[in-house]
C-alpha cells in the first residue's frame, strides 16, 4: 500500500518499502539530495528535515511513520518566488559552509529553533543545535542564528 | 602521504629534462587535449587553466579540490590582481581530469621544499611537462593558495597578462610599455583608449610568449586581502550543491558493502541468498575482502548486506590490539635500532654532561578517523571500453590513472568527473581509497552505472588513520636552558615533513622507530605536525616547570630575537592577557607551531566539567601565514581547524580489539558539538610579508597541546596520553 505525505507543498505517493527510512525516499525516489547521509542513526543530524513543523532525524524515521505528515526539506525552505529564507540568507552573509554537507541539517535545526524561540538565547542555541560540522563552523552557525533573528521573527510574525 | 615518495621521483626527471624542453607555452599534445576540453572558438585559452570568452567572462579552471576550504576563491583573487579585474567576476570551474591540468605548482612547491631549492629555478614549462607525466592532481598540505595558486595560476595569469598587453599594443599601436590592465580592460596610458579583455582574448591565447612569465608578489592589493563571497556557498544553503554521494544516472543502481573486519583478511565464503532474497537487491558481488550488495536503493541494499553473515579470514592479524599496539611500539623505541635520525649537535654528549639536568616523558597518541561527513560514494558506469567515474577525491587524475589500471583500460578511456566533496582532512587520497577499486570491479560486473556508498560503520572502521604513536622526549636542562633534545618516536611510516623545531638547541635529535600494524595509517590534517606539535610543545611546557620558569617566558628565550616566532608568540600573549590571573577554576596554556609555511601561537582558557571533561572557553590564536590573501576565509579555517583538534584531543579514539577496530559510529566516536566548541574563538593575522604560507591545515597543530597545557596549570595533572577524557580530573 503506497504511503501519501505532503512534501514541500505537494502531495507525494512513496513506492517504497513501509521500513525505507524517510531520508532514502526523499533522496531517490523523489530527488530531493539537498538532505544528506551522515551516520544512519540519528546521532549527527545531517539528515534533519521537519515532520509537521518539528525537526526530524529523517534517517530513523520510517515511510511508515511519515504517512500522512507534512514535511519540508532544505528545497522547500525558499518562499513561492524563490527568495531565500531569512536563516538561508544569514548563512551566505556569515558565510558559514566549509564543505557544506552538513549545512542542510543545521540550517533545517535552525529554522525549527526560531519558529519555537524567536530569540534564542545561547543556551538555547546550545541545546537545540546538535547536529555535528566536521568542519567546525559552529562560531559562525551561532553568529548566522543571532544575525537571522530580526528578520526570522518577522517572517514568523508574518505568517502567523 | 606519497607527496615525499613521489617529489623524490619527478626531481630527478625534471633535472634530466630541464635542458631539453626549453619553454613551450603550449602545443604539446596534452595541452591540445586541454584545449579542445575546454576552449571554444572566439575564446582565447592561457596555459589551459585559464579562458576568457568574448563577453569577458573568466573563468579559471583550478586543479585544486574544494572541499570548503576556500581555496578556489583565494586562487581567483591571485589570478584577478594579477589580471586587474575584480575577482567576483571569475567564474572558478573543477578542472578535468586530464594531464593538460595538471597541478605543476604544487610539484614546483612541494619539490623546493622537499627535494632541492633548485626546483624553484626550473623553467615552468619542465615543470608543466613534469607534472603531465606524472597524473597529479593532488590537494593537500595546506598547499592551493601558496603553490597551486601563486605558481601555477598566477604564473598562467601573468603569461595571459603578457600576452593581451601585447596583443592591445599592437592593435592600439602604441609600446606594450603603455599598455595596464586594469577593471577588464587593456588601455593606453597616454590615450585613455581601451580594448576589453573579451576582444582581444582569442588573438591574444595565438601569440607566443618568449619569456618565462612573472607573476608578481602576492602583497595585498585590489583583490588579495579582501573577503569576497565563496561562489559555492549559495548552492550549499538551499540544496542545490551536488556531492559524490548525490550523483543521479538513468537507470542507476545504488551499492553498499561490508569489509573484512580485520584489515588485510580476505573473504572465505558467503551464502549470498539471504541478501538476494530482498526486494530490491539486484545482484550480490563477492570481493576479495569484501561483499557488496547492488540494489535499487541504498536502503534495500543496506539490508541485503545486513542479511549476510560472510566469514573472512583475519589475515593473521587477529591478535592485535591497542594496549598492545603501544607497548610494542615501546619495546620497539627501547631496542634503539632507528630507521630514521635526523637533527644536529651532539645529543648524546649533551645528555651526558653531568652539570645538566635530565628529564624526559612518554607520550602516545590513538589512531583518529578523519569523520568526513560525506562517507564515500563513488560511482561507476562501464560501457564496453569506456569507464566513466564519478568522484570526490583529493587528486582526480590519480583516480583516473588507478580506475584504468583495475579496469584493464588506457586511461584515456577512462572519464573522471569531479564532484563537490563533504569534507576529506585527508581521507580522500585515491592511493588510500579502496573505493575506487571497488566501484570498478562492481562497474564491471553491471549493466547500469552503480553508485557504491560506504555506511558510516564502513567508514569508521575502515579508515586511513592518523597513526597511533608513541614518543619519548628527552631533554638536558643547564642554567635554566635546554641544551638537547631528544625525540623518539615509533610509528607507522608516515611523512617526515612538517616537524619543525622552532627553538634555539645546540643539540636535537630526532628518531623514528618504523612500526607496522595492519592498518593503514594516512595523512591527517596537519600531518605529523599534529603529534609532534602535541608531544613536542607539552613538553617544552614540562621543561619550563622543571626549571620553574613562566612557559611564555621560557619559550620567548629560546627563540631568536626579532624572528617571526617572537613576534607571532608575543602577539598571542598580549592578545589573551598572559600574566593576568585567569577567570576562577580556569587554566590558561600557550603553545607554537610552525607547519606549512605558517607560524600559529594560540592560547587556550579551559576549566574542567562536573564529569572531568574539560571546557575549552577561550582560543586566540595568532597567525603568519606572510599574507593573508582571504582573510574572511583565513579566519574560518584557523577556527574550524582549532575547533576540530580540540574535538580529537578530548574524547576520539580508535581503537583495536582482535585486529578489529571497536568503534563504529557517531555514537562510540564522539565528535565535538556546538555547545562543546569554546564559545570565544579569537583570530589574530600578521601581516608579515613572509613567503606565503599554508592556512588549512596550520591551526590545528598547537591546539590540543595549548589546552593540555592549560589544564596543567589549572590541575597540576599532566596529560600525556591522548585522548584526554578525565585524566586532568583532581
Ligand atoms: S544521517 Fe541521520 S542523523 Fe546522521
Ligand atoms: S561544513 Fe563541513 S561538516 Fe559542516
Amino acid at each position: 500500500m503506497p504511503i501519501e505525505a505532503t512534501v514541500n507543498g505537494r502531495t507525494v505517493r512513496f513506492a517504497g518499502e513501509s521500513d525505507t527510512p524517510l531520508l532514502w525516499a526523499l533522496r531517490e525516489e523523489l530527488g530531493l539530495t539537498g538532505t544528506k547521509f551522515g551516520c544512519g542513526v540519528a546521532a549527527c543530524g545531517a539528515c534533519t528535515v521537519h515532520v509537521d513543523g518539528a525537526p526530524v532525524r529523517s534517517c530513523s524515521l520510517p515511510l511508515a511513520a511519515a504517512a500522512g505528515t507534512v514535511i519540508t526539506t532544505i528545497e522547500g525552505l525558499k518562499s513561492a518566488d524563490g527568495q531565500l529564507h531569512p536563516v538561508q540568507q544569514a548563512w551566505i552573509d556569515q558565510q558559514v559552509p566549509q564543505c557544506g554537507y552538513c549545512q542542510s541539517g543545521q540550517i533545517m535545526a535552525a529554522v525549527a529553533l526560531l519558529q519555537q524561540t524567536p530569540q534564542p538565547s545561547d543556551e538555547a542555541i546550545d541545546a537545540a543545535m546538535t547536529n555535528l560540522c566536521r568542519c567546525g563552523t559552529y562560531p559562525r552557525i551561532r553568529a548566522a542564528i543571532h544575525a537571522a533573528t530580526g528578520q526570522a521573527a518577522d517572517a514568523a510574525a508574518g505568517a502567523a | 602521504m606519497g607527496i615525499r615518495r613521489r617529489a623524490v621521483l619527478f626531481g630527478s626527471l625534471a633535472v634530466a629534462g630541464a635542458g631539453m624542453f626549453g619553454l613551450k607555452w603550449s602545443g604539446s599534445r596534452a595541452m591540445a587535449e586541454a584545449k579542445a576540453a575546454t576552449v571554444r572558438p572566439g575564446e582565447g585559452g592561457f596555459a589551459a587553466f585559464l579562458k576568457i570568452a568574448p563577453d569577458d567572462t573568466i573563468t579559471l579552471y583550478s586543479p585544486t579540490i574544494d572541499f570548503g576550504q576556500g581555496a578556489h576563491t583565494a586562487q581567483a583573487q591571485l589570478v584577478a590582481e594579477e589580471l586587474g579585474v575584480d575577482p567576483a567576476r571569475i567564474v572558478v570551474a573543477q578542472a578535468p581530469a586530464l594531464p593538460g591540468f595538471a597541478n605543476a605548482g604544487i610539484i614546483e612547491g612541494f619539490g623546493a621544499e622537499m627535494v632541492s631549492p633548485a626546483f624553484a629555478h626550473l623553467p615552468a614549462s619542465v615543470l608543466g611537462l613534469v607534472a603531465r607525466a606524472i597524473p597529479m592532481q593532488m590537494t593537500g598540505g595546506s598547499s592551493g593558495v601558496r603553490y597551486t595558486g601563486q605558481i601555477a595560476l598566477r604564473r598562467a595569469a601573468a603569461g595571459a597578462r603578457a600576452l593581451l598587453t601585447a596583443e592591445a599594443a599592437d592593435r592600439l599601436g602604441v609600446p606594450a610599455a603603455q599598455i595596464v590592465l586594469e577593471d577588464g580592460r587593456a588601455r593606453h596610458t597616454g590615450s585613455g583608449r581601451a580594448l576589453r579583455l573579451g576582444e582581444l582574448a582569442e588573438a591574444a591565447a595565438q601569440r607566443r610568449l618568449w619569456t618565462e612569465p612573472t607573476p608578481g608578489a602576492a602583497r595585498r592589493g585590489r583583490a588579495i586581502g579582501q573577503s569576497p563571497l565563496r561562489q559555492d556557498i549559495p548552492g550549499k544553503v538551499d540544496g542545490t550543491a551536488v556531492y559524490g554521494i548525490d550523483v543521479t544516472l538513468p537507470d542507476m543502481r545504488v551499492a553498499t558493502l561490508v569489509m573484512a573486519p580485520v584489515r588485510g583478511g580476505k573473504l572465505e565464503a558467503v551464502d549470498t541468498r539471504p541478501a538476494r532474497a530482498i526486494a530490491g537487491v539486484e545482484k550480490v558481488i563477492q570481493l576479495e575482502d569484501a561483499v557488496v550488495v547492488v540494489a535499487r536503493g541504498y536502503w534495500p541494499a543496506l539490508k541485503g548486506v545486513r542479511a549476510l553473515s560472510p566469514r573472512f579470514a583475519d589475515g593473521g592479524h587477529g591478535g592485535l590490539n591497542s594496549p598492545g599496539i603501544y607497548a610494542a611500539q615501546d619495546a620497539l623505541r627501547r631496542a634503539g635500532k632507528p630507521d630514521k635520525t635526523a637533527g644536529e649537535g651532539d645529543v648524546a654528549a649533551a645528555l651526558a654532561d653531568p652539570a645538566a639536568r635530565t628529564v624526559s616523558a612518554d607520550y602516545r597518541v590513538p589512531y583518529l578517523h578523519h569523520a568526513m561527513m560525506e562517507p564515500f560514494a563513488v560511482t561507476a558506469h562501464r560501457q564496453g571500453d569506456r569507464l566513466d567515474i564519478w568522484a570526490g577525491l583529493q587528486d582526480p587524475l590519480l583516480v583516473r590513472h588507478m580506475a584504468a589500471e583495475v579496469a584493464g583500460l588506457p586511461e584515456s578511456a577512462v572519464t573522471v568527473h569531479t564532484t563537490i566533496m563533504g569534507g576529506g582532512f585527508g581521507r580522500r587520497f585515491p592511493a588510500q581509497c579502496e573505493v575506487i577499486g571497488q566501484a570498478v570491479r562492481v562497474a564491471s560486473q553491471c549493466p547500469w552505472p552503480v553508485k557504491l556508498i560506504w555506511s558510516r560503520e564502513q567508514e569508521v572502521q575502515h579508515g586511513s588513520y592518523r597513526a597511533q604513536a608513541s614518543a619519548r622526549l628527552t631533554a638536558a636542562l643547564r642554567d635554566g636552558r635546554i641544551t638537547a633534545m631528544r625525540t623518539d618516536y615509533a610509528q607507522g611510516d608516515n611523512v617526515e615533513g612538517e616537524v619543525h623545531f622552532l627553538y634555539e638547541v645546540p643539540a636535537t635529535e630526532r628518531r623514528h622507530f618504523a612500526f607496522k600494524t595492519n592498518q593503514l595509517d594516512g595523512p591527517f590534517r596537519s600531518v605529523n605536525a599534529n603529534p609532534f606539535g602535541y608531544w613536542t610543545e607539552s613538553f617544552i611546557d614540562e621543561l619550563a616547570h622543571a626549571v620553574g620558569e613562566d612557559p611564555y617566558r621560557f619559550r620567548r628565550k629560546h627563540l631568536a630575537e626579532g624572528s617571526r616566532h617572537v613576534r607571532v608568540l608575543d602577539e598571542a600573549a598580549r592578545r589573551a592577557g598572559w600574566g593576568t590571573p585567569p577567570p576562577p577554576g580556569v587554566g590558561r596554556g600557550i603553545a607554537l607551531v610552525e607547519s606549512f609555511g605558517t607560524i600559529v601561537a594560540e592560547v587556550v582558557e579551559a576549566a574542567l566539567r562536573e564529569d572531568g571533561y574539560p571546557r575549552v572557553q577561550r582560543v586566540t590564536a595568532v597567525v603568519d601565514c606572510g599574507t593573508t590573501v582571504n582573510p574572511r576565509n583565513a579566519e574560518a579555517q584557523i577556527s574550524g581547524g582549532i575547533i576540530q583538534a580540540l574535538s580529537t584531543a578530548i574524547a576520539e579514539e580508535i581503537t583495536l580489539d582482535q585486529g578489529a577496530v571497536v568503534q563504529s559510529n557517531f555514537t562510540d566516536y564522539p565528535l565535538l558539538r556546538l555547545a562543546e566548541a569554546p564559545p570565544r574563538i579569537d583570530v589574530h593575522f600578521i601581516e608579515s610579508g613572509a613567503p606565503l604560507g599554508g592556512i588549512g591545515e596550520p591551526g590545528v597543530p598547537p591546539a590540543t597541546p595549548a589546552l593540555v597545557n592549560a589544564l596543567f596549570a589549572l590541575t597540576g595533572k599532566r596529560v600525556r596520553t591522548l585522548p584526554i577524557r578525565d585524566q586532568a580530573r583532581a
